[in-house]
């Protein structure tokens, strides 16, 4: 089955992406958890994202189109980034999950993708 | 139990049996349900009244077939069921024509089942529900008025709890060894809180109580079955089983709620005070001390009256207090400061509750229904009577309400 490990990050550790002195571990870990997800054979894919204040929200109104800037929901953690992950069920998908950097930064949500063929 | 009480939950048993069996194999609980479910609701018609039927997973089964085959369930029911459901028939046929008295012609899948309910990523409040649901056959209507909650509610949450087992693809199989302690832990909170729903009869005095009692003590027995070496499961239904015996002494024919320590002892039933005992001998050879072994050890203590005429209150002290230190509940700590009263004298007792942090206390009726019979007698009559009318506000048993009123009209 595949999950989606989703990455919820606080505003301090989005700004460690750029900030000089601690740019390196943050990448890193990432780095880490990526190879260590590749050499399980359980990576399937994903992505990073620019941080939320990169962010547009639109929706229409009687046909009208209204844009706001930020992202749809204004809470503390944001959606950073996500890791597609393809293992037998929900508890080794946790597994995984708990090893996520941000599951000790921030929070890590996990949900199952909707295999479209399926429908 | 009765004859028809005794049918209807062999209905039970044989359609938990069933629905495990096909959720495990089919991976979608509300599928099996569905399979089942009509064979079902005509087996608690029928059985009671009728009888049991030489093999009542094979009339189930038959029927449930019946049913698949004749009506256009078939189409509403999972596709995935309906292979596991033939396979099951045939091989259940082919046992039964080589063995007809043969009791299990398949693997009992129900722990499995029990597990799944209590994983850790289904919300807490919904697990002993789910297991009511899928392992007993309670309907949402019924789990609804044990739960105090309005039966729509109470289906959509089980629903969603089912859906969330099929679709996020939580696993079937019992929890690796590491994780066996804190699931099994889950599975005997969710019986206990399903034995605690029973026995409060929180449904007041104008409908029936909410009998869970029975399938609770069924659970822990299956658990205690299927886990030879949980010293917990053994615990759980030890405390249970003294519980249990004292039914008949906890209200008087007309009704009226006789607290533990007035009780008559002669209405004990002793047959199940010795399995009880029993039960707890062999959970604390097993050397795993707990929350629920320690429970039925308090129990255990209480029982002693019925043949000593006393109660070793001291005894009861050190046992709460062990029990404080593992499992610090507010009914630990009330229980701990009455047994710290018996033992020495009420100013103590009273000592013990002002100790407690008060919050949490202020909407606990134990807590006032003891600190009013503290002060009462202390000679403090006016702070008895407002400890009296808080436990009384607070009570959802007309009985424990009508006790308590009596309790400070006599002041």
């Amino acid at each position: 089955m595949q999950y989606a490990i989703m990455v919820y990050e606080p505003e301090q550790e989005f700004a460690k992406r750029s900030d000089a002195t601690h740019q390196e571990a943050y990448w890193g870990a990432y780095q880490a958890y990526s190879q260590a997800l590749a050499e399980a054979g359980v990576a399937s894919g994903g992505t990073a994202l620019h941080p939320p204040h990169t962010s547009t929200t639109l929706w229409l109104e009687a046909g009208h189109r209204k844009v706001q800037d930020g992202p749809y929901a204004d809470t503390k953690e944001q959606l950073g980034g996500m890791f597609i992950v393809d293992v037998p069920n929900l508890d080794v998908a946790l597994d995984w999950a708990a090893r996520c950097p941000a599951a000790t930064t921030g929070r890590v949500e996990v949900r199952p993708l909707l295999p479209m063929d399926a429908g | 139990m009765d004859a028809r009480r005794a049918a209807e939950l062999a209905a039970r048993n044989s359609y938990g049996r069933l629905v495990a069996y096909l959720a495990v194999r089919s991976r979608d609980v509300s599928a099996a349900e569905d399979a089942l479910g009509d064979a079902f609701l005509a087996a608690l018609k029928t059985w009671p009244s009728q009888g049991l039927p030489a093999n009542p997973e094979a009339w189930l089964l038959v029927a449930a077939r019946r049913r698949l085959i004749d009506t256009n369930r078939h189409a509403r029911v999972k596709a995935a069921t309906i292979p596991a459901l033939e396979q099951i028939a045939e091989q259940v046929a082919q046992d039964l024509q080589a063995a007809p008295a043969m009791e299990t012609p398949f693997p009992d899948e129900r722990l499995k089942l029990l597990f799944l309910c209590a994983h850790p990523t289904i919300d807490p409040g919904i697990r002993t529900p789910l297991m009511l649901q899928t392992v007993l056959g309670f309907t949402a209507t019924d789990i609804a008025s044990a739960f105090l909650v309005a039966p729509a509610t109470m289906g959509q949450r089980l629903v969603r709890a089912k859906a969330k087992i099929r679709d996020a693809g939580i696993p079937f199989e019992l929890p690796a060894i590491a994780h066996l302690p804190e699931r099994l832990e889950a599975v005997l909170e969710a019986i206990y809180a399903a034995y605690n729903r029973g026995w409060e009869s929180i449904s007041g005095a104008d409908s029936p109580p909410a009998e869970l009692t029975d399938e609770a003590l069924w659970l822990a027995r299956l658990c205690v079955q299927l886990l030879p070496q949980a010293a917990e499961a053994r615990g759980l239904l030890a405390l249970m089983l003294y519980c249990e015996a004292r039914h008949a002494a906890r209200r008087s024919p007309e009704g009226a709620y006789i607290p533990l320590a007035q009780q008559d002892t002669a209405l004990w039933s002793m047959p199940m005070v010795q399995e009880a005992e029993a039960t707890l001998n062999q959970a604390s050879k097993l050397k795993q001390w707990g929350r629920f072994q320690l429970e039925a050890a308090i129990q255990s203590v209480h029982a002693q009256r019925a043949k000593g005429g006393t109660t070793d209150w001291a005894a009861l002290v050190q046992i709460y207090s062990g029990l404080v230190q593992i499992s610090p509940t507010l009914g630990a700590w009330v229980g701990r400061a009455a047994a710290i009263a018996e033992a020495h004298n009420p100013q103590r007792g009273l000592q013990a509750l002002d100790d407690l942090p008060a919050s949490p206390l202020k909407t606990y009726q134990p807590y006032w229904a003891l600190r009013g019979h503290l002060l009462a007698q202390l000679q403090q009559f006016d702070s008895a009577k407002a400890c009296y009318s808080q436990a009384i506000k607070l009570s959802t048993d007309a009985a424990v309400r009508a006790f308590l009123a009596h309790q400070s009209e006599e002041l």
